[in-house]
């Protein structure tokens, strides 16, 4: 026993050594963003070279389909055979989980949100893209292109892929009368208590915030993603409340199709893709854009730093933009294409006006993901906002 | 080859015969150079990086000494909740088990015959021949709403569904091996004639119970809640999967890694299973249960 102890205590003084070491090269740290931070000097591609062979991709579910979901959907295998590039996809169920796997090295390319891009940008992960390289970038919307999320002073850090919102989905034969309002996932008396999925990760906080918005004016929230101490402690009470209702929360999207056809989830939120595969799966559900608006996304292609296979990155992020795979895509994940071209190329004609490509007012009802940060990005001088650990970190509370 | 060593070679052999200690030091070096670097190392690193922080905007890590993580993770009441949480389905997993593997290994070891026995035994092995994923995702279908499990116990929603109680069956069925094998090796070094004489001597089914079989079980038993418990306190997967809303410590350790991107806070929680897992060993330790592995 004794000698046991004494070689545990032993042990714990070697690391408390080492830790103390640790400290004294360490860099200093607690930048907060934008004006605390430089952006990494990091060399656009100047000219396009020969494809490596393959290139390997992080993408959300849906964006990267080479017909083995479904035979007809497929804007994979033509890439392949044209260029020679064998696409490598892995799906990510987060932005979180996107970020971290771009800082392991691994990965050429990423379909980034608006909530992962600036701190790839900041982080030094991603490299400036070199617009010229594309052919298809001068048809792009110019509502998309050099936005807060996607550039740094005019320069361009990857191409515009498309937008949409997340949606409410309801199984129709449980849920009567149809929603039309997020308060049915909030409601503390909801029939369906048990029966509700909610996105689980730190930026569904932004969720309860936007609904905050709309329902308690005397909180005065104008951006979701902007939030004093006082509006973010309303948000997290209201989804520590929402925490009585939830059967399960979802990042996983084969997680929540198997729960909506089982029954185990009966309303939560989505996204159009999952609504699609779930009701392929032979469940009756539906999905509705909410009165209150909603949060959604507003995705670019962006290329690693450190891109082992630059020319098939710059191939490929050519071809996921181009008129024909830009309306498969927007087709199929349910979203509205960046390509101008995109729009006559759907196999649904009015998908375009459906998903309001070219409406600039109603994607002002949407609140793209963001990255909060301290210096509140609604432009608020006068108080800190809660920054994205702190979203993290709360996150983990409501869940109990 | 050659049947006669020559050269260089021979000279070492000879070399190294003279020396046992040098012959001894060869012979080990390989496998101690992997426990000390890549398991303690990993541990130290494991703690080290424990008191980093990170950058809340890039992700980028700040290697700083800072005690922040462990006053967050002792400051605020939802840990302190997630560990009594994981320590109670740990408890509940093992004492499942040990309720089902002790009669089991009993069985097996001193009542069938020799020949079934073998194949009991590879019958408890089988399990372990499939994939993880597939069992945690076979009880998600079996549990599901209206699912095999539900219809059982006579309709929809009369199942324990998605939840706590759903991840102690599902982590009890994955582990059960793992109690049985020690507790059945146990039990079976006991000599039968030593059951035999407890009964001739007057003894019964019980005294010789308490007296000559309890005496080996117990550390057998602890043996094997060394796996369970150890591995039902470092799960994460079968808790996502049908575990509900739920989490453990493994998953405030996922979420950290893969959702947050903050590694040290990741490490500062990982500490407290180890911690935990240290405390148990060194009480079962006095049962003797170490010398059962």
């Amino acid at each position: 026993m004794r000698s046991g102890m004494s070689l545990i205590a032993a042990l714990a003084a070697g690391v408390l050594t080492l830790a103390g070491c640790g400290g004294d090269g360490g860099t200093t740290g607690g930048g907060s963003g934008p004006g605390g931070l430089t952006v990494p000097k990091i060399d656009e591609l100047a000219a396009l070279g020969a494809g490596e062979g393959e290139v390997n991709v992080v993408s959300w579910a849906g964006y990267v389909e080479d017909g083995s979901t479904d035979k007809a959907v497929d804007w994979v295998t033509g890439f392949e055979k044209e260029t020679g590039c064998q696409v490598n996809n892995k799906i990510a169920g987060t932005s979180d989980e996107m970020v971290s796997l771009m800082k392991t090295g691994e990965y050429d390319v990423v379909s980034a949100s608006g909530d992962a891009s600036l701190r790839l940008i900041y982080g030094g992960d991603v490299a400036p893209v070199n617009t010229d390289l594309i052919a298809n970038y001068k048809d792009v919307f110019d509502g998309l292109k050099n936005k807060q999320w996607n550039s740094v002073d005019g320069a361009a850090y990857g191409v515009p892929h498309g937008r949409g919102a997340n949606l409410l989905m309801y199984r129709t034969d449980t849920v009567t009368p149809a929603p039309t309002s997020w308060s049915v996932v909030f409601d503390p008396a909801s029939p369906y208590k048990g029966k509700i999925t909610a996105y689980d990760s730190p930026i569904y906080i932004a969720d309860a915030a936007l609904y905050l918005m709309k329902t308690k004016p005397d909180l005065k929230i104008t951006n979701p993603y902007a939030l004093d101490d006082t509006q973010f402690q309303a948000a997290v009470d209201l989804l520590k409340q929402q925490n009585e209702l939830i059967g399960e929360y979802w990042s996983d999207y084969t997680k929540e199709v198997q729960a909506f056809k089982a029954g185990n989830s009966v309303l939560g939120t989505t996204w159009q893709v999952i609504q699609n595969l779930t009701e392929a799966d032979g469940a009756p559900v539906e999905s509705i854009l909410p009165s209150e608006g909603a949060t959604g996304w507003s995705d670019t292609w962006m290329v690693a730093a450190k891109a082992k296979h630059p020319n098939c990155s710059y191939l490929w992020m050519n071809h996921i933009i181009s008129p024909q795979a830009n309306a498969g895509v927007a087709e199929w994940f349910g979203e509205a294409p960046s390509n101008k071209l995109s729009c006559a190329l759907t196999a649904d004609k009015s998908h375009c006006a459906t998903f309001h490509a070219e409406d600039e007012d109603y994607f002002e009802q949407v609140w793209y993901w963001t990255t909060p940060l301290a210096q509140c990005v609604d432009g608020r001088t006068d108080v800190t906002c809660k920054d994205y650990a702190a979203w993290t970190q709360a996150w983990t509370t409501i869940k109990g | 080859m050659s049947t006669v060593v020559t050269g260089p070679g021979r000279k070492a052999g000879s070399f190294l015969h003279r020396h046992p200690g040098l012959r001894l030091a060869g012979f080990l070096s390989a496998p101690l150079l992997w426990l000390v670097v890549a398991y303690l190392g990993a541990l130290a690193v494991l703690l080290i990086s424990a008191f980093w922080t990170v950058d809340g905007f890039t992700g980028e890590t700040v290697r700083a000494f800072s005690l922040t993580n462990f006053q967050t993770l002792f400051s605020e009441e939802v840990y302190r909740n997630v560990t009594l949480r994981s320590l109670g389905v740990a408890t509940a997993v093992t004492v499942i088990c040990m309720l089902i593997a002790v009669p089991m290994a009993f069985f097996m070891a001193k009542v069938a015959s020799p020949r079934s026995r073998h194949w009991l035994v590879i019958a408890i092995l089988t399990p372990l021949w499939a994939s993880y994923l597939v069992k945690a995702y076979a009880w998600r279908i079996l549990l599901a709403n209206g699912g095999p499990v539900d219809s059982l116990l006579g309709g929809p929603g009369n199942g324990p569904g998605y939840g706590l109680v759903a991840t102690v069956i599902v982590l009890s069925y994955l582990w059960l091996p793992y109690m049985i094998l020690p507790i059945y090796a146990g039990l079976e070094r006991l000599p039968d004639s030593l059951l035999e004489a407890s009964a001739d001597l007057g003894a019964r089914a019980g005294r010789t119970f308490r007296s000559v079989v309890l005496p080996t079980l117990i550390p057998s038993v602890f043996a094997g809640s060394i796996f369970t418990f150890s591995l039902s306190l470092g799960d994460y997967i079968t808790v996502q999967i049908v575990g509900g809303k739920s989490q453990l410590i493994g998953n405030l350790v996922y979420a950290n890694i893969g959702a947050a991107n903050n590694l040290p806070f990741a490490a500062a929680i990982a500490t407290v299973p180890v911690l935990i897992m240290v405390i148990y060993l060194l009480a079962v330790r006095r049962s003797g249960a170490l010398e059962e592995l």
